[in-house]
C-alpha cells in the first residue's frame, strides 16, 4: 500500500474530521430481529450491520453436532448494495476468511461446553459497508449473543488502530483503510483481558506496533462502554429512564 | 458458513499426557526448545517449466512452490503496478484428513495469510512490472502446494513463495505492434526485501514456535506474524479458537523479529540469493 495524498491535516484531523485517538460514532440496538433468539444493529460510522443469533438448537446435519459441547456456526455476509460496485452475492475468499476469524473471535466468550450436541448460529449481514466492518461485525454479534441469554465468560468488543500518514490512529474509516499504511483488527474482552482475534496488514516498526495494538485495545474499552449501554437500554431501558426522572 | 469442529487429528489421552508432561520441563516431545524450528531444507529449479521453484521442508512437512509469469490487466486501483498473485492448495496426498474438492476455510485462511505476507512486504517492486500503463502489466503467479502436511503449513508455505521468488528469472515481454511478444529473454525479479513469517501456538500457558501437527491439534490459539528486512512488522494473524493476552503478543513479536532474522539468513543461504 503506497499513500498518495494526505490524509491527516495540519490541524491533526482527518479526512471524516475526527482527531487521531476518536471513535466514529457507534449506534447499537439490541432486539432488532423478532424472530431471531438475539439480535442487534449496529452503525459504526458509515457501517450498517445486522446480527442476529438462532440457538442454542438442535444441530442440522445431525454428525456435525459435538457431544460435550456446542457447535458454534458463522457467517459473515455482504449485501450486493452494500458496495460501491456491486458485490456478487455468492460467499468470496475474504467472506470466507472473515466468517471464520469471527467465530473464533467469538467462541473464546461463549461457554459451549453448557450446550453438548446443540448449535448456536451467528448471521452477521453487511447492509451497508464501510471500513472495519469485521470488528463492528464482531461487535454486534457479541451483544446479539448476549441477548440471546447465551452463557457467556464476557462480551468481545473489536475496534481497529491502523497508520495514516505515518502517525498511529484509531479506528480507520474506508478512505484511510484503502489509501492509508496499515490496518490492524483487534477483538478483545475486556474483564478477562484477552486478545481473541488479530490482524494485521501494512508495514509498522516495532514501536508503532506496540502502539497500534495498545491503541485499538482501547477502542475495544470505549466499544465494549457502548455495548453495555445498548443492553441496559433494552432490559432496564425504563429503569433506567425512572432513575433519571428522580 | 464457518463451523467449529473437532481437529482432523485426533491425540490420544496417553499421548497428550506425554505432551503435558514434557512442556512441564520445558521441552517438547520432538526434544525441541520451544523456540526452536525443525530443520528447514530448500531445495531451487525443481520444476524447469516454472520461472522459478522451490520445494521447502519444515520437519516433515513439505511444500512445492512454482512461479509462472503472465501478462495481463492489471487491477483495479493498481493501474500502474504488476499483479502478483499467491494461492495455495493441500494437496490429497498431503495427509489422510485431507480431501479433494472445493478449498475449505482452513485453505482459504492458509492462502490469504501467505499471499497478505508476501504482498504487504511489497517484496516485489511491482512498478517495474508495467508494460503499458493502465492497460498490460506482468502477472506473477506463485501457486503452492503442500505435499506433506505435519503442522506449520503457514511457514512452510511462505517459505516456499519466498524462496521460489528469490531464485526465479522473469521473462522479458515486449510490445511489437500493439502486441505482447516474449523475446526470449529473461530478467532479474526485482526483490525489494524478504518477508519471513513466524507462527507461534499456545498450548495452555507456554507459546511455541514451529508446531507440529500433533501439537497443533493440542493448540488453545495461534498467531503468524511477518516481518521484513528492516525488521519491521508486515502482516500479522491470529487464528483457532483460543485467545492471547496483550503480553504474549508483543512477546510473540518480538520473538518474530528475532527468528525472522536468524531464518532470513538461513534462506538466503540455502537459496544462495546475491551471489
Amino acid at each position: 500500500m503506497t499513500q498518495t495524498r494526505n490524509l491527516i491535516d495540519e490541524n491533526g484531523k482527518r479526512t471524516d474530521g475526527r482527531t487521531i485517538d476518536e471513535l466514529r460514532p457507534v449506534k447499537i440496538k439490541v432486539g432488532v430481529v423478532k424472530n431471531a433468539d438475539g439480535s442487534a444493529f449496529i452503525e459504526f460510522g458509515r457501517n450498517k450491520i445486522l446480527a442476529a443469533v438462532y440457538g442454542p438448537r438442535e444441530v442440522h446435519p445431525k454428525h456435525m453436532a459435538l457431544p460435550d459441547r456446542c457447535v458454534l456456526r458463522c457467517r459473515y455476509h455482504m449485501s450486493p448494495f452494500s458496495t460501491d460496485t456491486r458485490k456478487n452475492p455468492a460467499p468470496s475468499r475474504r467472506e470466507i476468511e472473515i466468517s471464520k476469524v469471527m467465530r473464533e473471535a467469538l467462541e473464546p466468550a461463549l461457554i459451549l461446553e453448557d450446550y453438548p450436541r446443540a448449535a448456536i448460529d451467528v448471521f452477521v449481514e453487511v447492509l451497508q459497508s464501510d471500513g472495519g466492518s469485521r470488528c463492528a461485525g464482531i461487535t454486534a454479534a457479541s451483544v446479539a449473543l448476549a441477548d440471546a441469554g447465551i452463557n457467556m465468560r464476557d462480551i468481545v468488543a473489536a475496534c481497529a488502530a491502523g497508520k495514516v500518514d505515518d502517525k498511529v490512529v484509531l479506528d480507520i474509516n474506508d478512505t484511510e483503510d484503502k489509501e492509508g499504511g496499515a490496518d490492524m483488527p483487534v477483538a478483545y474482552m475486556p474483564h478477562l483481558d484477552q486478545v481473541t482475534l488479530m490482524q494485521l496488514d501494512g508495514v509498522l516498526t516495532p514501536e508503532q506496533f506496540s502502539e497500534c495494538l495498545d491503541k485499538a485495545i482501547k477502542g475495544c474499552r470505549m466499544v465494549y462502554e457502548i455495548q453495555k449501554q445498548a443492553l441496559m437500554q433494552k432490559y432496564f431501558g425504563n429503569e433506567l429512564e425512572l432513575k433519571e426522572e428522580q | 458458513m464457518s463451523s467449529s469442529r473437532r481437529s482432523a487429528i485426533i491425540v490420544e489421552h496417553l499421548r497428550k499426557q506425554q505432551m503435558w508432561d514434557a512442556i512441564s520441563k520445558s521441552k517438547r516431545l520432538d526434544g525441541r526448545d520451544f523456540g526452536e524450528l525443525r530443520p528447514l531444507e530448500i531445495e531451487l529449479d525443481i520444476i524447469k517449466k516454472a520461472n522459478g521453484s522451490a520445494r521447502v521442508k519444515l520437519g516433515d512437512t513439505e511444500v512445492i512452490a512454482g512461479v509462472k509469469v503472465e501478462t495481463g490487466e492489471p487491477f483495479e486501483g493498481l493501474e500502474n503496478k504488476g499483479a502478483l498473485i499467491v494461492s495455495a492448495e493441500v494437496l490429497p496426498v498431503a495427509s489422510p484428513h485431507v480431501e479433494p474438492g472445493p478449498p475449505d476455510e482452513e485453505t482459504v485462511e492458509l492462502a490469504r495469510v501467505v499471499d497478505r505476507g508476501i504482498r504487504e512486504s511489497e517484496m516485489i517492486d511491482l512498478e517495474k512490472l508495467v508494460l503499458v500503463p493502465g492497460k498490460v502489466v506482468y502477472t506473477v503467479f506463485v501457486d503452492c502446494s503442500v505435499i506433506n502436511a505435519d503442522g506449520n503449513l503457514f511457514d512452510a508455505t511462505s517459505y516456499a513463495v519466498v524462496s521460489a521468488l528469490l531464485s526465479s528469472k522473469l521473462p522479458v515481454f515486449e510490445m511489437q505492434d500493439g502486441k505482447v511478444t516474449d523475446t526470449g529473454r529473461t530478467q532479474e525479479t526485482p526483490i525489494t526485501t524478504i518477508p519471513v513469517s513466524l507462527t507461534a501456538v499456545r498450548i495452555g500457558d507456554v507459546v511455541l514456535v514451529d508446531p507440529t501437527a500433533e501439537e497443533e491439534a493440542c493448540m488453545d490459539a495461534r498467531i503468524t506474524i511477518t516481518t521484513n528486512s528492516k525488521g519491521e512488522f508486515c502482516a500479522l494473524q491470529k487464528g483457532h479458537t483460543g485467545s492471547f493476552t496483550i503480553d504474549q503478543i508483543k512477546k510473540a513479536a518480538e520473538a518474530s523479529r528475532v527468528k525472522g532474522e536468524e531464518i532470513r539468513a538461513k534462506i538466503v543461504e540455502l537459496t544462495g540469493y546475491g551471489k
